[in-house]
């Protein structure tokens, strides 16, 4: 599908927003699981929700998706009310859920062809059933029931449907989730493929590794709330911080004002220090080394999206 | 590669497939019908009075069980395990809408109903049912009247119950209702409260209609017809305004 797919986004506004949501707020009951939110997406890039299990992500993805009712804000996806404008929207709209979603006893390429026809009225260029069952790597698997699939085998198959709208904007819900490695691989192509010919991807997942390949824009959740939103590149950026791991605790008294200014002590012997100028890093190995100070581990560089989020989350993952 | 129907098409091929591939479906909407026609009709065990033919009462109450079969039974356990399994959510994010989405599951009911009349009537033929006095247009519209009333308590059930205990109950409702309903059992022969009961449940009701349809000589048919056009209403009625999609 890929020729085909990219003809109609040719040229890919990336400063257009597809994705708008404003100080969005979901309530089941007394329980608030999604607490004034706001972020955006855009086409040509892949935008990672992510967030621990509960943190508001497929509230908030199934209130854009029109699945679910938002309890206060705004969203608009491709311009359009996700809930009123439903219909309209379906047409350009593909969506994967978290789990299920097929009929057990059926088979792939039966689903595939499903689909492309409940597409096929609206703007009229469904995917090709065949060609979607290869994009996803189930040609092998074309006849065999779903419940007989393996779990990599059914989140191929979920993308596929996904795809069968050749969609203008993909919500993704914890697709490599029971994905092993090989599936990963495809299903993170076909997701940066997809963003590559000007779709817009959106991409919830707890897995922080899977997101980091393959994301241009991250949305951290927690409890509800967006803790960070900006480029991938931004977020690690901003928290990029030198980490030292000494063999015993330093007497910080004893250190000279010009580089105890700059530690912060996580704990006895871990330290870390923030947008350390030129030449510190340098006069705090020495001051070390001539006390006698082994250091264990004195790391510099980008934080991964890992330690981001364990920063800002306190741990949890 | 051939031409991709539209929506419609493509979710009534799905929707058939499911339950043409489903051999205890077919159990419920064909085989045990059958069973039940030839058995009782042959083997006589069925109090079913000392002036009719056992064929001529079994055929309009094994027909009114085929219509339960399909519109109730078989529409229900299907919907259940597609809310469950989150089939309906997932088509709830798609250019399909819930006016295609019924109508396919409508006329997947008819095309199984037609399956059971062309297997149904030809049986009842052979074993001797005279068809001569039969009233068909009348009979079309208590079947229809019989699958809207069916077909909502079906999906009533189904709408509301987690999928296990939905098939668990559409199974019990089918085999009480087959016991109740004057479908095979005449009221005549149930103790004199529990044929009340019997006679207010849509099975009796459709047994009695397409009784006076097709063979003459019914209860009651025109309290019958009453009672199932109620159940056509309130059944659907009350489905739209309780089902859970998801």
């Amino acid at each position: 599908m890929t020729s085909d797919a990219s003809a109609g986004f040719s040229r890919i506004d990336r400063t257009e927003r597809t994705l708008e949501v404003e100080n969005l707020s979901v309530r089941y009951g007394e329980v608030l699981a999604v607490d004034s939110v706001s972020f955006t997406a855009r086409p040509g890039e892949v935008t990672a929700v992510l967030g621990p299990n509960g943190a508001g992500k497929t509230s908030t993805i199934e209130v854009c998706e029109g699945l679910r009712r938002r309890s206060s804000g705004h969203v608009r996806v491709l311009g359009l009310d996700p809930h009123r404008d439903r219909r309209s929207l379906a047409n350009r709209m593909g969506i994967m859920l978290q789990e299920g979603g097929v009929y057990p006893s059926a088979r792939p390429i039966d689903v595939v062809r499903q689909y492309c026809g409940l597409y096929s009225s609206g703007s009229g260029k469904a995917a090709n059933p065949d060609e979607l069952i290869e994009l996803v790597g189930l040609s092998e698997r074309r006849r065999t029931a779903w419940r007989r699939l393996s779990g990599g085998e059914k989140q191929r198959l979920s993308l596929a449907l996904a795809l069968a709208a050749r969609p203008a904007i993909v919500f993704l819900d914890e697709p490599t989730s029971g994905v092993d490695v090989n599936g990963r691989t495809m299903i993170r192509s076909i997701i940066r493929n997809l963003a590559d010919e000007g779709s817009t991807v959106i991409l919830a997942t707890h897995e922080l590794d899977e997101a980091e390949k393959v994301c241009d824009r991250v949305v951290i959740f927690d409890k509800g709330k967006v803790l960070v939103n900006g480029t991938l590149d931004d977020v690690r950026k901003a928290r990029q911080a030198v980490r030292l791991r000494t063999a015993k605790p330093l007497d910080l008294d004893a250190m000279p004002e010009n580089l105890v200014g700059w530690l912060v002590e996580e704990a006895p012997g871990n330290y870390t220090i923030e947008d350390a100028p030129q030449g510190l890093i340098g006069a705090l190995a020495v001051w070390l080394s001539e006390r006698g100070i082994d250091v264990i581990e004195l790391r510099a560089g980008m934080s991964s999206l890992e330690d981001v989020f364990k920063d800002l989350t306190g741990g949890r993952s | 590669m051939s031409r991709v129907p539209g929506p419609f098409r493509s979710q009534l091929r799905a929707e058939l497939t499911v339950v043409l591939r489903n051999g205890e479906q077919l159990l419920l909407t064909l085989i045990i019908p059958v069973l039940l026609l030839v058995f009782f009709s042959t083997v006589d065990v069925l109090p079913t009075g000392d002036v009719r033919e056992p064929i001529d009462f079994l055929t309009p109450g094994v027909l009114a069980l085929a219509v339960m079969s399909s519109a109730m039974v078989s529409l229900g356990i299907a919907t259940g395990f597609e809310r469950g399994y989150k089939v309906l959510k997932r088509l709830g994010a798609t250019p399909l809408g819930r006016p295609r989405w019924l109508a396919a599951k409508i006329t997947t009911v008819i095309v199984v109903q037609m399956i059971q009349l062309v297997v149904l009537v030809p049986v009842a033929l052979v074993l001797g049912w005279d068809a001569g006095s039969a009233r068909w247009l009348l009979a079309v519209g208590a079947v229809i009247t019989g699958t809207i009333a069916f077909g909502g308590v079906g999906l009533f059930i189904a709408g509301r119950l987690r999928a296990e205990i939905n098939l668990a109950a559409q199974n019990g409702l089918y085999l009480v209702l087959l016991l109740l309903g004057g479908m095979v059992i005449p009221f005549d022969e149930l103790p004199e409260p529990l044929a009340a009961v019997a006679k207010c449940l849509p099975s009796g009701a459709l047994a009695d209609v397409l009784r006076d349809a097709l063979v003459g000589g019914a209860d009651r048919p025109g309290t019958s017809w009453l009672v199932l056009g109620a159940w056509a209403v309130v059944a659907p009625a009350l489905t739209a305004l309780t089902f859970r999609w998801e």
